[in-house]
């Protein structure tokens, strides 16, 4: 139990003071500007924009700056923005599908309809630390060539038209959609609050957790269907207008796990699927989630379900690293009441003990 | 009235769309900058610009029941001109004054008298810039388009 404490003013004040100073760092050096941070540590924006649950590239930007690069950090000093502002209502669901796409591989099919595209990706790269980065580097313009007019659909639509894959669900348009910012969680949860929760999910915990499902803990047999990064339209039925309004474009990457199959005697065996889908270009993520998402649906496709991630309650309890970073650093914080209390116990208990063994020892010398 | 009829209400709402499309997708700066160029109508702030957030939705398989995916930055205004149209201007973002220009954008569109302007001075040419910006980006990814082959395995 934690037990609030009094004083320390002038200490926190001075250090808070000498936080901003090694922020700051060599003042020689130029200070890092926000622009700078979106522009060329792009991915961690994205990640921080994710986690933060708030797509607003140059509040993320700051919220970096301001952890010092700690993300989670940063994560955390955005989802407490959230709460300073009026959430005006819910948008339109996005469609992927009319995404306009920057980057689009499928590893199931090489002649994908619309091309793979591999867009800027660090795959194929000899991952060697390149020394012409450390100062002044001007890469090349990139290449250019005739953009295809033809569509991009998901692998999952071509798949679906043959029946292949299992459809998405649905719901009626009016049907209330589940949203944990809301609502506590509570078990068990339907898909729609699975989602939101992987998608806010930390990053490395949904790693590990996919990871786990591949070496055997929940196998599902995954292929990456289709991973696509680019840009959505969004819009928001505004009541004042009287219709959806467009907001802008996000950008965002989807991943369309296509898993093992299921059959049964009244239904033909089909492809079962795993969904994720993030801000920004976040490929790790959306494959972990969609992964970890299809890991905790195995009981309704009466999958035996007893490896960490097809545990709901597990996984989604400990998702959040917002929460967790709360609970695990609160240890930090005074908890010198507490402690006096266990230490009283304790010095008890090894009187007890002491006076037991002594007790033990007269009798044994008596005998 | 036929909903495919020019002057009817619904292509009234795409052109308005079509407009708030345009505007959403430019900067700021660059909309204060056409809108220098024409002469601005008399007009009051019916709401006042305000910074707030929308819930992003997604849908369950890209296209099943949708699904919270996290919250965004918007802006919102609301403008009326003193002939009496009134616009809306919503944008993802914290510039709430680019919602008030775009809402007062809105509202030129809707009036008779100065949609023809607006559209061929402000709309058209921030239209042609998002547009190159977006060719651009596409020729730059159709670069990156790949031809994998498969090959044969076994025996052979």
């Amino acid at each position: 139990m934690y037990v609030a404490v009094k004083g320390g003013e002038r200490a926190i004040e001075n250090a808070h003071r000498l936080l901003a100073h090694e922020r700051r760092g060599d003042r020689d050096v130029p200070e890092v500007t926000l622009a700078q941070i979106s522009e060329q540590l792009a991915l961690g924006v994205d990640r921080v924009m994710t986690e933060g649950s708030l797509y607003d590239r140059e509040l993320a930007a700051l919220a970096i700056k301001q952890a010092r690069g700690d993300l989670i950090e940063a994560i955390f000093l955005v989802r407490a923005f959230r709460a300073t502002l009026p959430r005006f209502g819910a948008t339109e669901p996005v469609n992927t599908g009319d995404m306009q796409v920057w980057r689009r591989i499928s590893s199931t099919f090489k002649d994908v309809p619309g091309g793979q595209i591999l867009g800027p990706t660090f795959d194929y790269t000899h991952r060697l630390l390149d020394p012409q980065l450390a100062e002044g580097f001007v890469p090349e313009q990139p290449m250019t060539a005739e953009a295809s007019q033809a569509a991009t659909p998901r692998v999952t639509d071509i798949l679906g038209r043959d029946g292949l894959i299992e459809t998405s669900p649905q719901a009626e348009s009016d049907a209330p959609v589940g949203d944990l910012t809301r609502e506590p969680l509570s078990f068990p949860a339907d898909r729609d609050l699975r989602l939101q929760n992987l998608a806010r999910g930390d990053e490395g915990f949904l790693l590990a957790l996919g990871y786990s499902t591949q070496r055997g803990y929940g196998r599902n047999h995954p292929f990456a269907g289709e991973i696509r990064f680019g840009e959505v339209e969004v819009e928001f039925f505004a009541e004042d207008a009287g219709f959806a309004v467009p907001l802008g474009s996000i950008e965002l990457t989807e991943c369309q796990m296509v898993n093992q199959f299921k059959g049964s005697t009244t239904e033909a065996p089909c492809f079962t699927r795993g969904y994720g889908l993030a801000f920004g270009q976040s490929e790790r993520k959306t494959m972990s989630m969609a992964l970890v998402d299809r890991a905790l649906r195995a009981r309704e496709l009466g999958e035996e379900a007893g490896a960490p991630a097809q545990d709901e309650e597990f996984v989604m309890s400990h998702s959040d690293n917002v929460q967790s970073t709360g609970f695990v650093e609160h240890l930090k914080l005074p908890h010198y009441v507490d402690f006096q209390s266990e230490l009283g116990l304790l010095r008890k208990l090894r009187q007890e003990f002491a006076e037991a063994n002594q007790a033990v020892e007269l009798q044994e010398a008596a005998e | 009235m036929s909903s495919t009829s020019s002057t009817g209400p619904n292509s009234k709402q795409a052109q308005r769309k079509a407009a708030m499309t345009v505007l959403a997708h430019s900067a700021a700066a660059d909309i204060a900058g056409r809108l220098a160029a024409i002469a601005i109508p008399k007009h009051e702030n019916l709401r006042e610009p305000e910074n707030g957030l929308v819930m992003l939705r997604g849908r369950v398989g890209g296209d099943g029941a949708p699904f919270n995916l996290g919250e965004a930055t918007v802006s919102r205004a609301a403008v009326r001109l003193a002939s009496g149209e009134v616009g809306f201007g919503y944008t993802l973002g914290r510039d709430a004054e680019k919602a008030r220009m775009i809402a007062l954008c809105d509202a030129m569109v809707q009036s008779a008298e100065l949609s023809g302007e607006v559209e061929a001075k402000v709309i058209a040419p921030l239209r042609a810039a998002v547009d190159a910006e977006r060719s651009r980006k596409a020729a730059e990814t159709a670069a990156t388009r790949v031809d994998f082959y498969t090959m044969v395995r076994g025996e052979g």
